[in-house]
């Protein structure tokens, strides 16, 4: 880069951002790591070294805790990426009802987790909810979407789906959106069909956009916590455990050294799938 | 089949499956928010005996002292103040972040991710805002949304300053625009779309967040909307059908914001000589 | 100074280059006067021996205004009795106000307190629970010393070692005590000819009699996992009356339930009643369980008798179906109640204002403050003020529970005897009650549980 960008691109421009998020965020972090060192009581603390992480490791329901973070993490990434880019396109398209279908998409973003999970939970009642009594109509037999153990975590991760999609599509839109027109134009002149369209300019193109979504939404999936906490609690038993609510359980019991010790391990864990990912994704990026 | 007519069929089924999967959700919160106490926990669909929408609003609204009212101040104050700073200080960062590459470049990322993916330790942070005298204030409270909510916005940020060529920076600089200059007056605007899109997903986050306030910006009069909820959730008597007009209002706000924002968006595009 | 705070300084003048924190950082933080470190804690005149007692208060007018703040959770029982005592203290005592604020139920209101205060930054009075939790508070680095206080002599003296900590007491009682064993619906009992059980044995035989005529027998309401854990805790009685010693020996870990037979068999009761729940017991809220008890849809209900409030709010016109029993043992001359301890209401240690605190505390304390409250808040069971007698309308349910205290045949629950409770027991009873883990591996897991939390606390022997 020549001297005259260095001046231009200049790192006061961070400097703000680097003053806030150090001291409000970095700073407590470094220091809740050192107590992950210690048995902490909030009120006092005792250097007990590495012993937190041996315990956490001992925690019986953490294979369980490792197996259904990834699994979530996987599905609902998977559908936010495949579900965005879809209704992305469908949504830059040339159609009339756009912004009703662009609001309603959008529209689960707005409200609470707490209360979608609240409102999910009451309607996946196995015999009451209305997906049951639905199905009951058509004379099948509903299943009981939260209470039994294989399929908790998959209704829990529909919900996540449901309420995150409207986000990856709006990332989505922004991306399609910015992709110049010349693009397209030549195509055109060229006679591509638009499912050609789709794969050689649409999908390539709107990579920073795939990027933003598959980062966010796995990193959301490995860290997912409030809407299972809100719909399962990590039940029935452990059977929807994922780390976070391990580390949340922790945390309730007053353990905040064990707790402060998850989180470094859940941190460490999801660096180590997100990092490499992260620069991979961003190598790739086609520069316009 | 012609091309317009099956463009239509898919418009139609799209606006159906909308119905199915995302008004019927709605139209449960709605009804049960309609009912009495008792009819409410049953939890189902059936139309109420008597519907009670208007008082159970009135009822929700004048809980605890007007609880509600003072909740919506704190959470529109709270939320405007953090998106001005959210946005100004992400977008500068990103720009640069962007632009720039160096050695420090994978350790600024790797910071920002590390935001992303480790979760607030609230204790040590009281300890921080405590000796910055910034405890119990509402400018304490902004800065901890806004540091929350930085690694998301710049990530944004960052990957759409990537679709924006080079080549404006190099005719501005050659027209002697310095710094700042290119960035306020041609970048940021450039990045109104992404804009939009932050201020919706952050004022979301921080309308919608529970615990930050809870514990950074304690006191009765300053109760957040997410802790009205709470006041309805109690452990052991629980209203399901106040419960559910208290999730109804405090929706509103944020649904109007983005209905309004909504068109702001498109706006931004199309001056932005793209064809929506 | 604590230990964290001094880590905190050294750590932040590096970080940050600003001075050192006031040591003990006092009540307001808002206060701009720095107050010499160590003014801030022991500014008030040590307590127990200058107070004027309250009788003399009367004469002492005018006094300066006061304004007090008080924490409670946003229980809508707990809010509606706090308001009531409230609004009649500051009816006696016109100088004194009182601010209340509120905190959320269950354990992210436990870390809210513990953060509260750890931060130094409590409301002059808390409403808390006693037992095992107030022990997790550090009383004698944040609650005022209340031995002394004349008003102890109007506490039940079963409440205090649940509000005390190396033998001084911190707190006063709030409300009523509870009873955890079995609420039951009496028609559904009347119409198949059923006798409340002395035995396990019968009331197993109950649940088969109500079964085959086609009622739920058992109303499981898992969604709420808390309320799974209520037959191994309300078992407390009946290990008691077997092992006189049970709690100081588990405090000490050289008592396990796997390997105490008598402890064990809470756990094998709960397996024994795998089977007899309503269908959708994993999606039933508690609100839901009590609904179905009150209209007869099921006829037992394992419960802490804290759901009458609740029953009464929902329910009036059935609280005469509604009955209650304890949890039998496995023999009917040993048949008793274990009882849980009501919350108690402390003062913060570096409260400004600790005459008016006390005060309040006393008031809540009083049989005048009993029967405000009970007036806006049905009595779960007896009150632990002397003297204290329940209200005439008191509902039957509550009524049930009297015999038991009358012939001495209680206990408290083990978490008022004893610091020691694993944090995952709610989670391991949903999977005994769904019948997805054997009573012998459940109390197994729930021993490691409880070797982590007892670890983490730092008990000795662990």
């Amino acid at each position: 880069m020549s001297k005259v960008f260095k001046r231009i691109y200049t790192y006061n421009f961070l400097l703000p951002a680097a003053i806030v998020y150090t001291v409000v965020f970095i700073v407590p972090t470094v220091m809740s790591f050192f107590f992950s060192l210690t048995r902490w009581t909030l009120f006092d603390w005792t250097f007990i070294g590495l012993d937190n992480f041996k315990t956490f490791f001992q925690e019986p329901s953490l294979s369980i805790g490792f197996k259904n973070t990834l699994i979530y993490a996987a599905v609902t990434c998977a559908a936010k990426v495949v579900g965005g880019l879809l209704l992305g396109v469908f949504l830059t398209s040339k159609i009339r009802t756009k912004d009703y279908l662009r609001s309603v998409v959008f529209f689960p973003v707005l409200v609470s987790t707490i209360a979608v999970g609240i409102a999910f939970s009451m309607m996946m009642h196995p015999t009451t909810g209305l997906f049951n009594t639905a199905l009951a109509h058509l004379g099948i037999e509903g299943p009981d979407w939260l209470g039994d153990t294989k399929l908790a975590l998959l209704s829990v991760a529909a919900v996540d789906v449901w309420k995150g999609i409207g986000l990856a599509t709006v990332i989505y839109i922004a991306g399609i959106l910015a992709i110049p027109e010349e693009y397209s134009e030549a195509l055109q002149i060229d006679g591509g069909s638009s499912w050609h369209k789709f794969w050689n300019i649409t999908v390539p193109l709107s990579r920073p956009a795939t990027n933003a979504v598959i980062i966010l939404s796995f990193i959301g999936g490995l860290r997912s916590f409030d809407l299972i906490w809100a719909m399962t609690r990590g039940g029935p038993g452990f059977a929807t455990d994922v780390i976070a609510s391990i580390i949340y359980k922790q945390y309730q019991g007053g353990f905040y050294g064990l707790a402060t010790a998850g989180n470094v391990i859940l941190f460490l864990f999801v660096t180590a799938i997100v990092y490499p990912l992260s620069r991979y994704l961003t190598r790739n990026e086609v520069d316009l | 089949m012609s091309r317009g007519l099956r463009k239509f069929s898919v418009e139609t089924i799209a606006v159906l499956a909308s119905v199915v999967i995302f008004w019927v959700p709605l139209y449960f919160v709605l009804l049960t928010a309609m009912k009495s106490a008792p009819e409410a926990s049953e939890m189902n669909l059936a139309w109420p005996s008597k519907i009670q929408l208007w008082q159970n609003i009135k009822n929700v609204v004048a809980f605890r002292d007007h609880m509600l009212l003072r909740a919506f101040w704190n959470s529109s104050a709270l939320t405007i103040l953090s998106l001005a700073a959210m946005v100004v200080v992400c977008s500068m960062a990103a720009f640069v972040m962007q632009r720039r590459n160096d050695k420090a470049t994978p350790w600024i990322s790797f910071f920002v991710l590390a935001g992303l993916i480790i979760p607030p330790a609230i204790v040590p942070t009281i300890w921080v805002l405590n000796e910055i005298h910034l405890f119990k204030t509402l400018i304490g409270l902004v800065l901890v949304e806004v540091a929350l909510g930085f690694p998301f916005s710049v990530m944004l940020y960052r990957g759409f300053m990537a679709a924006i060529p080079r080549e404006i920076d190099e005719a501005a600089v050659v027209d002697g625009y310095g710094g700042y200059r290119l960035f306020f007056t041609i970048i940021f605007p450039l990045l109104q779309p992404v804009t939009a899109t932050i201020i919706v997903t952050q004022a979301v986050f921080i309308f919608n967040d529970f615990t930050n306030p809870l514990y950074f910006f304690p006191g009765a009069k300053n109760a957040t909307v997410q802790l009205t909820l709470y006041n309805f959730t109690s452990q052991f008597v629980s209203q399901w059908n106040l419960l559910f007009t208290d999730i109804l209002l405090i929706t509103l706000p944020p649904l109007l914001l983005f209905v309004f924002f909504n068109k702001k968006i498109v706006a931004g595009m199309t001056t932005g000589s793209v064809k929506g | 100074m604590s230990k964290p705070r001094k880590f905190l300084a050294v750590l932040s003048s590096v970080m940050l280059l600003t001075g050192l924190l006031a040591a003990c950082g006092g009540g307001s933080s808002d206060k701009e006067s720095s107050s010499s470190p160590s003014a801030s804690g022991s500014a008030s005149p040590s307590a127990s021996s200058a107070s004027p007692s309250a009788s003399a208060s009367a004469s002492s007018e005018p006094q300066e205004k006061v304004k007090l703040t008080l924490l409670v959770d946003n229980n809508q029982d707990t809010v509606v009795y706090s308001k009531a005592l409230v609004d009649a203290f500051q009816a006696k005592y016109p100088n004194i106000t009182i601010e209340t604020e509120t905190r959320p139920t269950g354990s992210e209101g436990d870390n809210f307190v513990k953060t509260r205060l750890s931060t130094g930054d409590m409301n002059d009075v808390f409403f808390y629970n006693s037992g095992s939790l107030m022990q997790a508070l550090n009383p004698e680095q944040n609650m005022m010393d209340l031995t002394n206080e004349p008003f102890q002599a109007n506490v039940i003296d079963s409440f205090k070692p649940t509000v005390s900590f190396n033998g001084k007491i911190y707190g006063a009682p709030v409300g009523s005590t509870m009873g955890g064993g079995w609420f039951y619906n009496k028609k559904i009992y009347a119409q198949l000819g059923l006798s409340v059980p002395k035995t396990w044995a019968e009331l197993m035989e109950n649940n088969k009699k109500i079964k085959a005529a086609g009622i739920t027998a058992m109303i499981g309401s898992y969604k709420d996992t808390w309320t799974s854990q209520l037959i191994v805790l309300a078992d407390y009685f009946n290990v008691q009356a077997q092992m006189p010693n049970f709690a100081a020996d588990y405090t000490g870990n050289k008592a396990k339930y796997a390997t105490t037979p008598a402890a064990l068999r809470g756990f094998q009761k709960l397996e024994e009643t795998v089977g007899y729940y309503n269908k959708d017991f994993l999606a039933t809220t508690y609100d839901a369980g009590l609904k179905m008890l009150a209209e007869g849809k099921g006829a037992h209900y394992p419960m802490l008798t804290f759901a009458v409030p609740a029953l009464v709010q929902n329910n009036p016109d059935k609280m005469d179906d509604i009955g209650f029993f304890a949890q039998p043992g496995d023999s009917a001359d040993q048949n008793g109640l274990t009882v849980w301890m009501p919350g108690g209401a402390y003062i913060y240690k570096n409260t400004e204002h600790p005459e008016e605190a006390k005060k309040f505390v006393e008031f809540v304390a009083s049989t005048e403050g009993v029967s405000v409250m009970s007036k806006v808040s049905k009595p779960s069971g007896p009150y632990a003020v002397k003297g204290a007698a329940l209200p005439d309308d008191t509902p039957q349910v509550v009524k049930d529970m009297l015999p038991y205290f009358d012939n001495n045949q209680t206990a408290p629950a083990l978490e008022f005897l004893s610091p020691v409770k694993g944090p995952s027991l709610e989670q391991i009873t949903v999977e005994v009650g769904s019948g997805k883990r054997k009573a012998a591996a459940a109390a197994e897991l729930y021993d490691q549980d409880v070797k982590k939390q007892a670890q983490q606390l730092g008990l000795s022997g662990w």
